[in-house]
């Protein structure tokens, strides 16, 4: 790899993985907290809210419980934000660039995907807190019940593009012969992937881990300043990349040309809208019932998707 | 005026604290949080655990039992940090002032920034009691002692 080459992938990951994958971030959330408050008929937040919460937390003190794993705790926040910078980094790469991406890349998405989740498990057991205990193993029950419907959702495409592993071709196959959207399978594949994003997001019904009201913040409840910035930025970056990677994979991507730029986007508050209805709709679900929900019914959606992408329906 | 200090008064976390209220003042800061005074157009929001807050909200009269927890909790929030008295009770010790088991209010126990009167006072008072709040520290800054360094012996 010459000197040009990793300077230009040191440009991907600053400006396109951080810093666009951030501002864009910040903005669905302050659209998610916006519209949950017109649905509840108030104001809502001005525009620069998020941005000032994650300046403000970054300014203020960080304490380390006493008892606590200093290294894993201070090091959880800092994982969970590296791994969703390497994943939009490389979704925009195949974005904007797909001769520049590698085979097996969907593989590694996925893999770096499931890292954020696991560093919120590892931050709340290194906090040496019982309350973010019972948050931590409730994350850890629903990693375990939603990424099998994932990864099945997920090989829906991969089947409709020839077995192929990576993204780039799957943008091709959908640039030839339509979204995937389109066929029935798709469909299917499609809405388990929204549910699991919901449950990857933390979001209302699956936000047991995180319950508030219940465990007051759960694995994050010992965080405070600049740890919680990091998970905080690294949740809101995940609202944009999960909608991404579904629009990826599902919705033929984001065209940045002309009038592809305002379609893109259509597709993505389309996705971001959805969210926040099923947020403001749904009461939370007890963590056995998220499982089972998770096992059962969304896991046969899934399998139906995959069977009916080999009759290529 | 700081970017920082901006940025706390902008979106100040509360934490709402009871020292062993009557529970009236409790609910009329739970009235704030309700969509009609819709306090999360100032940024402001209900924080679930206490390191996670900016301001410290107190309601209720000081008893011998629960300011040794008040003390504690005073401790374990990230600074800078501000402390806001609600009620009658937790500021001059209201109904209770001849009671032996109250014996201070609560200024005697924590540095606090504004005080807001009433038994209960409305939601309004205490919005206005926090809109106060922020043009005092816009004006004069945080104290310095709340900036850095914490206190733990204040009896
Ligand atoms: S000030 Fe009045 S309403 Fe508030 S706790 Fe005391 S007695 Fe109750």
């Amino acid at each position: 790899m010459g000197l040009g080459e990793s300077v230009s992938y040191i440009y991907y990951l600053l400006i396109y993985g951080f810093l666009l994958t951030a501002v864009l971030g910040l903005a669905a959330s302050w659209i998610d907290r916006k519209v949950t408050a017109r649905v509840q008929y108030r104001v809502g937040p001005p525009l620069l809210q998020p941005v000032y919460d994650i300046i403000k937390l970054l300014g203020k003190e960080t304490l380390l419980p006493s008892g606590s794993s200093r290294l894993l705790f201070l090091g959880a926040p800092l994982l969970s934000l590296g791994s969703v910078v390497l994943v939009s980094t490389i979704l925009w790469m195949n974005n904007l660039d797909p001769s520049k991406t590698f085979i097996g890349d969907i593989i590694v998405v996925i893999y770096f995907l499931t890292v954020p989740s696991l560093s919120l498990i590892m931050g709340g057991f290194a906090s040496g807190n019982p309350l973010s205990a019972i948050g931590s193993s409730r994350e850890a029950k629903l990693v375990l019940s939603y990424e099998l419907p994932f990864i099945l959702a997920i090989l829906v495409p991969v089947i409709h593009s020839e077995f192929s592993i990576r993204l780039g071709n799957i943008l091709a196959a959908q640039a030839g012969q339509g979204v995937f959207v389109g066929s029935l399978s798709g469909v299917l594949a499609l809405i388990v992937v929204v549910i699991c994003m919901q449950a990857k997001l933390g979001l209302v019904p699956f936000d047991a881990a995180e319950a508030e009201t219940e465990i007051t913040g759960g694995c994050l409840l010992e965080y405070s300043g600049a740890g919680l910035a990091l998970f905080k930025l690294s949740k809101y970056m995940l609202l944009f990349v999960l909608p991404f990677f579904i629009i990826i994979l599902f919705m033929g991507g984001i065209r940045l040309d002309g009038i592809h730029l305002v379609w893109g986007l259509l597709k993505y508050l389309g996705l971001v809208a959805l969210v926040t209805v099923i947020r403001n709709t749904n009461p939370r679900v007890r963590i056995d019932q998220a499982v089972r929900f998770f096992w059962g019914p969304v896991t046969a959606i899934a399998i139906v998707a995959v069977v009916l992408a080999f009759m290529g329906i | 005026m700081s970017v920082k200090i901006k940025a706390l008064l902008k979106s100040p976390w509360v934490f709402h604290l009871s020292t062993g209220s009557c529970n009236n003042c409790d609910i009329e800061v739970l009235d704030c949080l309700t969509p009609r005074f819709d306090i999360e157009r100032f940024g402001m929001q209900l924080a679930g655990s206490i390191k996670h807050a900016d301001i410290l909200l107190v309601t209720g009269s000081g008893n011998r039992k629960s300011m040794e927890r008040v003390k504690r909790i005073y401790q374990q929030i990230s600074k800078p940090c501000l402390v806001v008295a609600i009620g009658e009770c937790s500021l001059s010790r209201g109904m209770f002032i001849h009671s032996y088991n109250c014996p201070v209010p609560v200024d005697k126990v924590l540095p606090v920034d504004v005080y807001i009167p009433g038994c209960p006072p409305k939601p309004e008072a205490i919005i206005a009691g926090i809109t106060k709040l922020i043009q005092k520290v816009e004006r004069e800054g945080l104290a310095g002692k709340k900036t850095g360094e914490r206190e733990n012996e204040q009896d």
